[in-house]
């Protein structure tokens, strides 16, 4: 194996022409006293250089920790991956060697998260840990580290970047620690960058200035870009196709554009309908009713069938595949696909109202 | 209006007067609550023996408005503004450092002991975390019924557990979970228990800060229907404090903007959101993600630059010229006064704190 710390140069490869990150059937569970939590289900989705991924769930929809697997950063034990795969530029992650892996992440897949605070070490500067992504990866002197991490809080745009590079995180507002995990998830260039709700603990003001500076510097470095979010506003905004979670499973993906005007399974369909909307004001708001399932005791059948105002038998019984959506002609839909044995009819009393 | 179903014959859970539920009152009453110039500064002190004030954080620096009975009043801002620790103020939970708030024409913000206590028995509150706002160690009957320990006269002795099961139904709660602890439950069915707690004591104003931002999507939709069924069953008053817009737009009559201690705006919800004047207002409603692909690429959004100035050190004048376009040598010698401007026709003709009050124009 050749061994690239202490080198500066971008790492040469054949050019792979596939998706740049590849998900495959991955299981995630989690050992706990009470049993076991399977958190991940059987998650398939690909990401290309360019292009942003939204994922959608609610909490404990295992949108995060199929994010940390892909990141390799899952504590385990307790959690386990019983199965499945992780293709990164065509090669599985998940059976890689600790050093091969520790190559990519950070330096080709970074992560932003949600809590910059909790996220950032409060007792280093800023411009410390900036430079230390060059530092530990490149083997890159004090000296040049420092100007490295100026140069990279003033492509996020931190005003005064050199004068600010000594101060420490709590000395920052909350915009500004948000841009400074992204200038250090930037620093060496990844080809993917996995955004944990990075806007999320933003208020709107900022968190419109956030969401600008990140879809900006993902079209200028033409970087794959995995957003998860339970905010179906912001991934309006951004994303260019969606896979909405639920129960550790994928029950929809779409082109961002056909989610919302027409989703085809009923979750998706709820969640749209109890956002508030303009028509329907002093009226009841649509709520889906009861409450996510227990990860330790999931409904046999589909997931989201103790909830689902379609239920049928057939729902109780057996789990739904993730079956292919076609649109008006019988044609299928690239990159559509929805879990529910109603999706046609989900579709269409999408057109009707 | 459809008759109201009695009360037994209910199922466990099932929405009272269903149909009655979602009718708007058509008649507001008098000013339920009346807050004039009310200010809340914390003092910033140095030295530890001897404390010198060096300055103040303005958390709420001259704040008006009028909660009409049966209303619901919205409050909107980013963090910071001193929208919680308003509603901190009007509980009496912090003493205000000046101006006035009145309750059926009464004064309360200096109000002790036993007076004050009365006044308490109607203006109740919910709070943003179901989690923390609910002794792990205390049963959802103790929980629920701790008021009744406070305010004896409202339920004597005997019938308290009575009242409590009532009121867990109410709220659409199992009366049988009366001796549950909280984390046997969700995070919505604890606020649930948090609105029953509030409404204990049958309280004619209830403050709201943040009551579903921890809540998940597909749960938030179920507490706002209940707020509303609540609200219209016990022609309640509500002060409401989200930062979702559209969910203070969805429950308000009116809606007020606050922006470092200060309201900027206020108006009928379809004065703020469809002719916004305040610069502020405008940009804080264009920065909202809307769930539409299609109106991305349509609306045009104004991002503001940088962040809110610290309520210490609040700008002269207007207190939001900082971030402001609009900004003249005007905003930074005078404090805009929160009325209507004479130029301003229509529904634009709402109060706003604003030198340069305007509507925003298309395709600006």
């Amino acid at each position: 194996m050749t061994t690239q710390v202490g080198s500066t140069m971008p790492v040469h490869e054949e050019p792979y022409s596939g998706p740049l990150l590849d998900v495959r059937d991955l299981h995630v569970e989690f050992k706990t006293r009470d049993g076991v939590a399977r958190a991940v289900n059987g998650v398939n989705y690909s990401v290309s250089a360019g292009e942003t991924l939204a994922v959608l769930g609610e909490s404990g929809s295992g949108k995060s920790v199929t994010a940390q697997a892909i990141m390799g950063i899952l504590d385990m034990p307790p959690a386990r991956i019983p199965q499945g795969e992780i293709l990164f530029r065509g090669k599985d992650m998940l059976t890689m060697g600790r050093e091969e892996r520790r190559q990519i992440r950070g330096q080709r897949i970074a992560m932003i998260f949600q809590d910059a605070l909790s996220s950032l070490n409060p007792v280093l500067t800023v411009g410390y840990q900036l430079g230390e992504m060059y530092r530990a990866h490149h083997g890159t002197d004090r000296k040049e580290a420092k100007a490295k991490a100026i140069e990279l809080m003033e492509r996020v745009r931190i005003p005064a970047a050199a004068e600010r590079v000594g101060d420490y995180p709590h000395q920052f507002s909350g915009g500004m620690r948000q841009r400074i995990m992204i200038a250090m998830a930037l620093a060496l260039e990844p080809d993917l960058i996995i955004a944990d709700e990075p806007t999320t603990a933003l208020d709107v003001t900022v968190q419109a200035q956030v969401m600008d500076l990140l879809a900006e510097l993902q079209s200028e470095y033409h970087m794959g870009l995995i957003l998860i979010t339970h905010d179906l506003g912001v991934v309006a905004d951004v994303a260019d196709k969606i896979a909405v979670m639920y129960a550790g499973r994928i029950v929809e993906t779409a082109p961002v554009h056909d989610l919302y005007a027409a989703p085809a399974h009923p979750y998706t369909r709820g969640l749209l309908d109890s956002i508030p909307r303009l028509d329907q004001k002093g009226q009841e708001l649509y709520a889906i009713k009861g409450l996510p399932p227990n990860l330790m005791r999931i409904p046999p059948g589909c997931a989201f069938n103790p909830r689902c105002p379609r239920a049928q038998e057939i729902c109780r019984r057996e789990v739904p595949r993730l079956f292919e959506v076609t649109g008006d002609n019988d044609s299928p839909v690239p990159g559509r696909g929805s879990a529910c044995f109603f999706w046609k009819e989900t579709l269409h009393d999408a057109d009707d109202a | 209006m459809t008759p109201m179903t009695p009360n037994g014959a209910t199922p466990v859970g099932a929405a009272l007067a269903e149909e009655a539920a979602f009718e708007k009152p058509v008649s507001r009453g008098e000013p339920i609550l009346e807050v004039r110039d009310l200010v809340k500064h914390f003092p910033l002190t140095r030295g530890v023996v001897f404390k010198k004030q060096v300055g103040a954080v303005k958390a709420v620096d001259g704040v008006s408005f009028d909660l009409m009975q049966g209303e619901t009043l919205g409050i909107v801002g980013e963090s910071g503004c001193g929208k919680s620790t308003l509603a901190k103020v009007l509980m009496n939970l912090e003493p205000a450092t000046a101006g006035s708030v009145r309750y059926k024409g009464e004064e309360i913000s200096h109000l002790t002991g036993s007076a004050l206590k009365a006044v308490r028995r109607n203006i109740q509150m919910v709070f943003q975390d179901p989690y923390t706002s609910l002794n792990p160690r205390m049963t959802v009957g103790d929980i629920i019924g701790e008021p009744y320990e406070i305010h004896p006269e409202v339920a004597p002795k005997g019938d308290r557990r009575k009242a409590v099961q009532d009121l867990l139904d109410v709220v659409g709660l199992n009366p049988e979970y009366i001796n549950r602890y909280p984390h046997q439950f969700s995070g919505g069915q604890r606020q649930r228990i948090g609105i029953a707690r509030g409404l204990a004591l049958k309280p004619e104003i209830i403050i709201c800060d943040e009551p579903v931002s921890a809540l998940d999507v597909s749960v938030q939709a179920q507490v706002i229907n209940l707020l509303e069924k609540l609200q219209n069953e016990f022609n309640l008053s509500y002060m409401f404090i989200a930062h979702d817009l559209s969910i203070v737009r969805h429950i308000s009559d009116r809606v007020g903007v606050m922006y470092l201690g200060r309201i900027v705006e206020i108006g009928t919800d379809e004065e703020i959101y469809e002719h916004p004047t305040h610069p502020y207002t405008q940009a804080l409603l264009s920065a909202v993600p809307v769930p539409d692909p299609v109106a991305r690429e349509s609306r045009d959004r104004i991002v503001l630059v940088g962040d809110v100035p610290s309520p210490a050190n609040p700008p002269s004048g207007c207190r939001f010229r900082t971030r402001c376009w609009k900004a003249q040598e005007k905003c930074a010698q005078e404090v805009p006064a929160l009325t209507v401007r004479e130029w301003l026709e229509g529904p634009a003709a709402h109060d706003s704190a604003c030198h340069f009050a305007a509507e925003r124009e298309n395709g600006q």
